[in-house]
């Protein structure tokens, strides 16, 4: 019982020591990590009259909303016909589906570029940005909600759709109404996980943004030569903060949902 | 199959405007810096001052940057790339002459750095900020005077050693203690000097980057090899250290202010580097980084913080000059660098 508590805690300390100091440092007056200089607001006024990273904060939130949306549509049709697909051809298409998962990021990145690169030769117009980098973030989510959307149909019973429409609905209505529910764990998985990835991601956009769009971990790691200022601490600290109340708000959601039901 | 056809015409319309992007109007240039290399207020001052709205990106490396401007499909009006990664840039033809009669704040700039083997006539750019290569070191740590670069193989400091981990820097230590050029392209004089680095490195606790500003500060060694713009922050914080540029002769860099061959508006691009080497404007960049400027006026105005003043190594003297060199891309040479650094951090 000890021995099992003891792994308990040191797993918890290894996941959320990191955090823990960095939010401390993030109270830090000094701008080294080497000396204390006293408890400090500072980083965090200053993180707010940045406005450099308040664009990059817009920028990984807007792209992150925007393409883990746009991704669990595409996904999620995808994993429709996948799914009505005949074995063989089936197999193949969720083959060459999940490759760009196992693809390491920066050949995705670098051929993104290659691809916008020879069309804008194509065209003879258009420039890397915002458009190029939220394009590049939807291509790499979409396997990842193929993948968590199809398991899915196993617990589905199909006959309910074929039932749907004897019953009057037309094919659209039943999809939305009869499928899409049926779906939507798997659907809202996706999300989630596209969401994070984009978030996280920084080789990706590496290669794919342009001229004056940048995101965080695009920010951040520019900050490499004369080292990372500590307002980043303060900004992860409040972003950490953030996920941990909207996590509390969904599980206290949750049980009483469940209370609900139990009464 | 048609209607697919027009779809697929329609989305590569869709995705071509949606990229054409911001207006490129007069009113607008494209700056591409490192990070955390300006002093935001500058950026705000001058965008009042002229009416042009500045667009700022950010990058670590001097290759990331070249990457950038090389592979195309951007437009930027302003880069702030070092003296090697311009040369290359130059030879490349990936720059653009800058119209120094939109420029006459250039003569503030030091003598020192103009007319340097990066770019001799000065044709292409305007110097920002400049440095040195030297040992940083804690002075409650050493039994010695530190003058050299031979202290960083001393048995006597074993374990207590910071060497930064990158190519150029690292080989310049060594085939500096040697007395060869830092750009040397003669490769029994690398393999030396890759010899020499194998010699030291039992006695070294680590090559970093970064790190090492933390690091010292925090009395974890006593020697460490550091560019001086890092080794002023650091004295900043912690007292006992202290900085040298060895007898033996070091690395001098600097940044420059450059305009690429595909410049949107140069017009503005010079005007925000005329802007840029105000002496007050320069002062204020200066301050708030804590990296020498290149602007000689602005020192001799006592416009910089003095606590920055007589910090050992933000400014040099002309003796210190002279034992200084600019590094020079060596073309296809870099790969023996590689290889022989590759082997030093394998070994």
């Amino acid at each position: 019982m000890r021995l099992r508590k003891t792994y308990l805690a040191l797993i918890l300390m290894f996941l959320y020591a990191p955090i823990f100091i960095l939010m401390l440092q993030s109270f830090n007056a000094s701008r080294t990590m080497g000396a204390w200089g006293g408890f400090s607001l500072h980083w965090y006024a200053a993180l707010f009259q940045d406005r450099n990273i308040a664009q990059a904060l817009y920028n990984t939130v807007t792209i992150g909303l925007l393409s883990a949306t746009i991704a669990a549509v595409i996904g999620t049709l995808a994993a429709v016909g996948i799914n009505n697909m005949r074995k063989g051809a089936k197999k193949i298409v969720l083959g060459l589906s999940s490759i760009p998962v196992a693809n390491p990021d920066i050949v995705t990145g670098v051929s993104l570029l290659i691809l916008y690169l020879s069309v804008f030769r194509l065209v003879g117009a258009g420039r890397l940005g915002y458009m190029t980098l939220l394009l590049a973030h939807i291509a790499f989510n979409i396997p990842y909600v193929i993948l968590s959307v199809l398991p899915r149909f196993k617990h589905m019973n199909k006959h309910l759709y074929e039932a749907a429409l004897d019953l009057g609905a037309s094919p659209r209505y039943a999809f939305l109404k009869v499928v899409v529910p049926q779906l939507m764990p798997g659907i809202v998985t996706g999300w989630v996980l596209a969401f994070t990835l984009s978030v996280d991601d920084f080789m990706v956009s590496f290669f794919t943004t342009g001229a004056g769009v940048s995101n965080l971990s695009l920010i951040i790691f520019s900050m490499a030569r004369t080292g990372v200022n500590p307002m980043i601490n303060a900004l992860s600290t409040l972003m950490f903060v953030f996920v941990m109340v909207l996590l509390f708000i969904i599980n206290m959601r949750d049980s009483i949902k469940l209370k609900k039901l139990g009464g | 199959m048609k209607k697919f056809a027009v779809i697929a015409m329609l989305m590569v319309a869709v995705f071509v405007t949606g990229c054409a992007g911001q207006s490129d109007s007069e009113s607008s240039i494209h700056v591409f810096n490192w990070g955390n290399y300006i002093n935001p207020d500058v950026v705000q001052m001058f965008e009042e001052e002229y009416g042009i709205t500045v667009i700022y990106s950010t990058f670590e490396s001097n290759e990331s940057m070249y990457t950038t401007i090389a592979m195309g499909g951007n437009v930027y009006d302003v880069l702030f790339p070092s003296d090697y990664m311009i040369y290359r840039m130059i030879q490349e033809e990936l720059l653009r002459p800058i119209n120094f009669d939109n420029v006459p704040n250039i003569s503030h700039v030091s003598e020192r750095f103009m007319g340097l083997e990066f770019d001799p006539q000065n044709r292409y750019s305007a110097p920002y900020k400049w440095g040195t290569l030297g040992i940083l070191y804690n002075t409650t740590m050493v039994n010695s005077v530190i003058d050299s670069w031979e202290a960083l193989w001393n048995p006597d400091y074993a374990n207590l050693i910071f060497m930064y981990n990158s190519e150029r820097d690292s080989m310049a230590v060594a085939l500096k203690l040697l007395g060869y050029s830092l750009n040397s392209t003669n490769e029994d004089e690398i393999n030396r000097a890759r010899d020499l680095l194998i010699e030291q490195r039992p006695l070294v606790r680590a090559y970093v980057t970064d790190v090492v500003k933390d690091l010292m500060i925090a009395g974890e060694a006593a020697l460490a090899v550091v560019y001086s713009g890092d080794a002023v922050f650091t004295m900043m914080h912690n007292p006992d250290l202290n900085y040298v540029i060895p007898r033996e002769g070091s690395n001098l860099w600097v940044d420059a202010m450059v305009v690429p061959h595909n410049a949107n508006n140069p017009e503005g691009a010079e005007a925000f580097i005329n802007f840029m080497l105000r002496p007050e404007i320069a002062a204020m960049n200066t301050n708030f980084i804590g990296y020498t400027t290149a602007n000689a006026t602005a020192l001799e105005m006592g416009l910089i913080d003095p606590a920055l003043m007589e910090m050992p190594g933000f400014d040099i003297t002309d003796e210190e000059y002279r034992r200084l060199e600019v590094f020079i891309d060596l073309g296809e040479f870099r790969d023996v660098y590689t290889r022989a650094f590759t082997t030093v951090l394998g070994s």
